[in-house]
């Protein structure tokens, strides 16, 4: 029999502690195979978010650091800085980049700082429950808006990618989704390109973000989450290259 | 050369690869000296957006091995506490220098001692410790650099250098020391990534029952040996003393100043000045407590040393307290008059 696909040896042989139908075992797999396809293994430093992906190192098979809630970049700040060679990439959901740590990833970007952001949007907090995230839609029920989200009092989801691009220091820049294997072949191509740059000693920061279900707590099977990301979720968050 | 900027070249003598920190005065000189000293040994600055991020710099770079520090005042190393605990938690080395103002609060700029209580007793949330240094002069701010480095790459833990105003801005002559023989463990523990061995992962998270709890044993071994082995303090005059003074820091300049002058007045007063905050001088003060005599603290806040003051001598003597806070500084009458009012005039040889 003909093998036509492989698990990737940076992915390890284990079961994962994440939901059915979660999208962060995906993206781990992206991530790995396009460590060993440029074959950065051996340089590579990850950085672990708080949120469900703390335990990543647990599944990407490189050396990782874990750091407080939103810190990620400035992190990443200080181990590219004093290891140039070194490939850095950060991953990261809402709650983490875009509420607790927005500035951090801001100034990263401002700074133009030589890493990759792997930027998991699920529209939810996962880890403690399904509260509202900044990138929660309008009309989106959680644990916190119980009555859907509503513009006037809790604001309109947080658009990342279109905020980053306008900085000088942020050089590659896309949004992409994993809501069926088209979109992961081309979530796929973004994360390889946004490692290739940090190899290519790129002068800049690039970020992917990927728009990932989370069925438990958007209350949906996972096939309506995948549904629902490609005609919900993509409306106040289009796809797209944004930068470079 | 000032105290801010003295310290900056001893760390730069002592091994720093890289420098992070936030404008904050009264420190700023450190910043503006790093910003240039660094680039120039080929070394890493960066100016962060916050304390927050600096601290976080700083965790990056020392998980990958590098000596890395920052340096703030009193408000921003508030901010930093979290990036603290975990460093504590994650096992990893750092040197934080706190150039202390008053509080709380946006406080002023003066001069204070009024974070004792956050630097000795950990400061962030969750059972840890910093090993704290209080040096009293430029010279000893200088020695204390290297110091400084060493312990945190021994025992793998941050190390906060409590410095003050006063000390920041001070110019006094120092003589700059050489980079330090002491001998340190290898750092197997860092990431490099994984080249021809399994992954390193730095972490502060764990899960699983128990394990959490024996991290916390292993720290708190490991806080026992640097009490057992790190403790520094200066004695003076304590031997036939009827009056011990303690203090830290710039104040234990000023206490010396007012020891003299009561010896002068044939009082028989010492001085007892802790060098290291945590681990505390416990048993030096526990055995000078074993004769009879009164203990003044004095520092420049509402009164925390004191407390340590208090633990160490166990009942076993009266200590009183004169501090002054929030930017107020003791002068050595005022701390002459206190001393006085202490000792019994009967007892003083005529």
């Amino acid at each position: 029999m003909k093998t036509v696909f492989t698990r990737t040896p940076t992915l390890k042989d284990c079961p994962t502690h994440y939901c059915p139908g979660c999208g962060h075992g995906i993206a781990h797999r992206l991530i790995a195979e396009t460590i060993d396809e440029l074959n950065i293994r051996d340089r590579t430093i990850g950085i672990a978010p708080v949120g469900c992906a703390v335990l990543e190192y647990n599944y990407i098979d490189v050396d990782m650091v874990e750091v407080a809630h939103g810190r990620a970049p400035a992190v990443a700040t200080g181990m590219k800085r004093t290891n140039p060679d070194k490939i850095i990439f950060s991953y990261q959901g809402d709650g983490d980049l875009a509420a607790i740590g927005t500035a951090e990833i801001i100034h990263a970007a401002h700074r133009g700082e030589q890493i990759t952001v792997i930027f998991i949007n699920n529209a939810v907090f996962g880890m403690t429950g399904g509260q509202m995230a900044p990138t929660t839609v309008l009309g989106q029920v959680t644990a916190t808006t119980p009555q859907g989200r509503e513009p006037t009092s809790e604001g309109y989801p947080l658009q990342v990618c279109e905020l980053l691009a306008v900085l000088p220091g942020a050089i590659y820049i896309e949004r992409c989704s994993v809501y069926n294997p088209a979109q992961v072949r081309k979530a796929k191509k973004a994360v390889k390109h946004a490692f290739e740059l940090q190899v290519s000693g790129a002068k800049g920061l690039s970020l992917v973000e990927v728009l990932s279900p989370c069925p438990t707590y958007w209350r949906m099977t996972p096939v309506k989450a995948m549904e629902w990301i490609e005609k919900e979720m993509t409306k106040a968050f289009p796809l797209g290259r944004f930068k470079g | 050369m000032c105290g801010n900027e003295a310290l900056g070249e001893a760390s730069i003598i002592a091994g720093v690869d890289a420098y992070f920190g936030y404008p904050i005065t009264p420190q700023n000189e450190i910043t503006a000296y790093m910003s240039r000293r660094m680039p120039e040994e080929g070394r890493v600055f960066v100016q962060s957006e916050s304390e927050l991020a600096a601290i976080n710099m700083v965790f990056g770079a020392s998980a990958t091995g590098k000596r890395a520090m920052t340096t703030s005042s009193s408000p921003g190393i508030s901010l930093m506490q979290e990036g603290i605990s975990y460093l504590a938690g994650a096992e990893l080395p750092a040197v934080v220098v706190n150039v202390m103002r008053g509080g709380p609060g946006l406080g002023n700029i003066a001069p204070s001692q009024g974070d004792y209580f956050q630097a000795t007793r950990g400061g962030g949330h969750g059972d840890y410790r910093t090993i704290v240094l209080g040096p009293s002069s430029v010279q000893e701010l200088v020695d204390c650099m290297p110091l400084a480095f060493d312990l945190a790459d021994e025992y793998r833990m941050p190390v906060v250098v409590l410095a003050d105003g006063i000390l920041g801005q001070m110019m006094e002559p120092i003589v700059l020391q050489k980079k330090s023989q002491r001998k340190l463990p290898p750092k197997d523990w860092t990431l490099t990534g994984a080249k021809g061995r399994d992954q390193n992962i730095v972490r502060s998270l764990w899960l699983k029952e128990g394990a959490l709890e024996e991290l916390n044993y292993k720290l708190q071994a490991r806080y026992k040996e640097v009490e057992k082995n790190e403790v520094l303090c200066e004695e003076y005059l304590v031997d036939d003393a009827e009056i011990v003074v303690v203090a830290y820091g710039v104040s234990a300049r000023i206490v010396r100043g007012a020891v003299d002058k009561a010896r002068q007045d044939r009082i028989k007063a010492g001085w007892i000045r802790p060098i290291t905050l945590w681990p505390f001088p416990t048993e030096q003060i526990s055995k000078a407590a074993d004769e009879l005599r009164i203990f003044l603290v004095v520092e420049m806040s509402c009164g925390q040393m004191v407390e340590d003051v208090k633990l160490a001598v166990a009942g076993k003597a009266p200590v009183v307290f004169y501090g002054r806070a929030a930017g107020g500084v003791p002068t050595v009458d005022e701390i002459l008059e206190r001393i006085k009012q202490l000792t019994i005039p009967t007892k003083r040889a005529k």
